[in-house]
């Protein structure tokens, strides 16, 4: 696989563009260059990561102490919708596959661009109007939106604020997600360089590859239901109201159809970065995977057929209660083959515990507590009690948070010097983790002894005897904005003033890693053909002599 | 796939690849199905909780309309196929005649549609009129249903003309040709899907009596 990098003579995508003009901003926008696309949505996502995080600590804020702290309960109400909404329509459903799987699909299975590089750029732009109309619901009259992110009926049909355009807006989000999700299949099945089986794909391509199909399968239902709420709201139909015959209960099947895989849509492709990152820093092939790929099948086919485990007190039969139970267990069983496959691969490993190491350290743990206490919620008689409590608010944030937040960071700082060509400070990006993790759990792990008390979730005010560990988790909140302003600071100083990277300073051997940093605009200067495993170390001699 | 190891990032300077194309348009329709099987999915759960009212509020749609627009999507679907084969087989004007006609029908269909619910209008019957509200819960649902999925579903017939009008004027204009056919291809099938959510929506609405 000599590819003749010659980084001196080789143009990077910044350099040359797809349009006319290589610099600007109209060089960007109109890019149907799958890595400027994906530099797109790292920028937007990030901002709204940010904005959502602001509206958490706020949050945190307010329930400090008892009463009333700095905001009206209606304005809270409102804070934890958009707090919901943003984090997850906006952050973490497009997060890891529009950065990272734009950026790094092509890349990892040796294409020059994703199948259909307009509709990539299209899908961007539906984000950006989509994003816009959940922004613009905030301004316009009728109030900021405050039914929860889940929408529950019947008030989002009875609530005077905004909720139309905002759910508007994620029938509008849930196009770009499908967009991008069959542009990724077909890119799978038709792009792939020779040589690169389907035995051969890196575990971030199977994991994005099982992603997409979730993505199509799932967002069409979330689709139809918002359509039915904006009906109902306009014109009374019905389908959803007692009063005229309807079920709200049949809502909340709806909904969580897609929003249950939706979650699968979150995680999937963050543990496919993890089967990246642990390879690499372990020197060391990636243990059992076959296991590690089709449990990404088995986890996007399974995690279809869980939904109602949301609604175990909404008044299912019981067989039907005992049934979703059973399959929520059987979930866990390939997220079960994927730890213990991650935790073997570094068994007797050479590890190099660099920053996107700690950051996958740090997810091990958190998603293992998130994973674990999803059990709880999942068996029927432990979740009649912890049902809507913050226990479940602090199972979710480790998952969501502790498990993809955390590794949309081990990405950026992994794939940074791929991405930018330049480095950032090691030391300050390993305190960062150390920071991260520390705050994390002075911000999450109170609410999972708050919840067993009885504290119940989207509760604006509380009882004494919860004010102790509200006002740790609160404290948890500030250290996490400092942590999070150290962590995006580096980056961006970095971008701005970072020094030169080398070709691969971790040595990957996965395709990215064997094209110059930052990759050419058509990725690889020839097309490589794949006649490794994917995470075959012994090519890093014959990549040093390539160069 | 997998025995086709030849794929297009092979082919170095053919920039176009018709199997991926017609693959995205597979993968696309397949979330259609699923978007109006969500629908599919709330009219079965409300025909099985209100089965006689369902019967008896489906007395009032009227029969041969629906059965008329059937014929007239189904004849539809034979000309946008056979405006495919007569480009494939090179003669553009039978193909360009063949897509005229399916505009017309495309055309033919909505004007049904439109004195159809025009008709149901002026009776008093649509989501929220003092006529609906005297009327029984499972009525009001299928009425309700009525309305989003077969509105739903004359929406995907706007879009199909202003699809079909696009691929016309590139047929026109020699974009299209018998080499490059896969847009055509591709609108052809959106347009066989169009017609196959009608073939069960009139059997669930208008036949069942």
């Amino acid at each position: 696989m000599v590819n003749g990098i010659d980084s001196a003579k080789t143009k990077s995508f910044y350099e040359e563009g797809t349009t006319k003009k290589s610099s600007g901003l109209a060089s960007w926008l109109f890019s149907t260059d799958h890595k400027r696309i994906g530099l797109m949505y790292l920028v937007t996502i990030s901002v709204f990561f940010c904005v959502g995080a602001i509206f958490g600590i706020l949050m945190r804020l307010e329930l400090m102490s008892p009463g009333e702290t700095i905001m009206k309960a209606e304005t809270y109400n409102s804070f934890f919708t958009l707090h919901g909404v943003i984090m997850i329509f906006l952050f973490i459903i497009p997060g890891i596959p529009a950065v990272f799987g734009n950026f790094f699909l092509p890349l990892q299975i040796g294409a020059k661009d994703v199948a259909f590089p307009r509709i990539n750029l299209l899908s961007y732009w539906i984000y950006i109007i989509g994003a816009s109309l959940v922004l613009l619901s905030l301004l316009i009259p009728g109030g900021a939106i405050d039914t929860g992110w889940t929408f529950y009926i019947p008030y989002s049909v009875r609530s005077g604020s905004n909720i139309s355009l905002a759910i508007f807006a994620a029938f509008v989000l849930g196009f770009s997600s499908i967009l991008t999700g069959l542009n990724f299949i077909t890119t799978v099945h038709r792009m792939r360089a020779p040589g690169m089986t389907w035995f051969r794909m890196p575990l971030f391509v199977w994991a994005t590859y099982a992603t997409a199909w979730i993505q199509i399968i799932a967002t069409p239902v979330i689709a139809i239901t918002i359509l039915l709420v904006i009906l109902e709201r306009f014109f009374g139909v019905g389908i959803f109201d007692p009063a005229l015959g309807g079920d709200p209960i049949l809502f909340q099947h709806m909904f969580w159809i897609y929003s249950h895989p939706a979650v699968y849509i979150m995680i999937l492709p963050a543990m496919g970065v993890v089967s990246e990152i642990i390879p690499t820093f372990a020197r060391r092939t990636i243990f059992g995977y076959k296991a590690i790929a089709m449990s990404s099948l088995a986890i996007a086919f399974v995690g279809y057929l869980v939904w109602a485990h949301h609604m175990f007190t909404s008044g299912m039969s019981d067989t039907a209660r005992w049934i979703f139970s059973l399959l929520t267990f059987i979930v866990a069983l390939p997220s079960g083959v994927k730890v213990f496959n991650w935790v073997a691969t570094m068994y007797k490993g050479s590890i190099d515990p660099k920053p996107p190491f700690l950051w996958v350290m740090s997810f091990i743990v958190l998603f293992s507590i998130g994973g674990l206490t999803g059990l709880v919620v999942g068996s029927l008689a432990t979740d009649i009690h912890l049902h809507d409590t913050y226990f479940v608010v602090a199972h979710f944030h480790y998952v969501m948070f502790g498990g993809t937040g955390t590794i949309f960071f081990a990405a950026l700082y992994y794939w940074f010097p791929k991405m930018f060509g330049k480095m950032y400070n090691i030391k300050v990006a390993s305190l960062g983790v150390l920071f991260f993790f520390i705050s994390f759990n002075l911000l999450y792990f109170p609410k999972f002894i708050l919840g067993y008390m009885g504290m119940p979730r989207r509760y604006y005010d509380y009882l004494p005897q919860f004010a102790d560990l509200q006002l740790i988790s609160t404290i948890g909140s500030w250290l996490m904005g400092l942590t999070l302003i150290l962590i995006i600071t580096n980056i961006v100083s970095a971008i701005i003033k970072g020094k030169k990277s080398e070709e691969n300073p971790w040595g990957g051997v996965t395709l990215e890693w064997h094209t110059s940093s930052p990759p050419p605009l058509e990725n690889f200067e020839v097309i490589p053909e794949v006649k490794h495993e994917p995470y075959d170390f012994s090519q890093l001699e014959e990549m040093k002599h390539g160069s | 796939m997998a025995h086709n190891e030849h794929t297009a990032a092979t082919e170095q300077h053919v920039h176009r690849d018709d199997v991926g194309a017609r693959m995205g348009m597979w993968l696309f329709l397949f979330t259609e199905i699923l978007l109006f099987g969500g629908m599919f999915l709330v009219y079965a759960v409300y025909r099985y909780q209100y089965p006689d009212q369902f019967l008896l509020a489906g007395m009032e749609l009227n029969t041969t309309i629906g059965a008329i627009n059937t014929i007239i999507l189904i004849t539809s679907s034979l000309t946008v196929a056979l405006s495919i084969a007569a480009l494939q087989k090179d003669n553009k004007f039978l193909s360009i005649l063949m897509l005229v006609i399916t505009i017309f029908f495309a055309f033919l269909f909505m004007v049904n549609k439109y004195f159809e619910w025009t008709a149901k209008i002026d009776h008093g019957i649509y989501p929220g009129s003092e006529q609906m509200l005297e009327k029984q819960n499972g009525e009001i649902l299928f009425f309700g249903l009525y309305y989003i999925m077969t509105g739903l579903h004359g929406l995907h017939i706007i879009i199909g003309i202003v699809i079909l009008s696009v691929i016309l004027m590139f047929i026109v204009k020699d974009k299209i040709t018998s080499t490059n056919l896969v847009k055509l291809e591709n609108s052809g099938l959106y347009w066989h899907l169009v017609d196959l959510i009608w073939i069960f929506l009139f059997p669930l609405f208008y036949l069942i009596q």
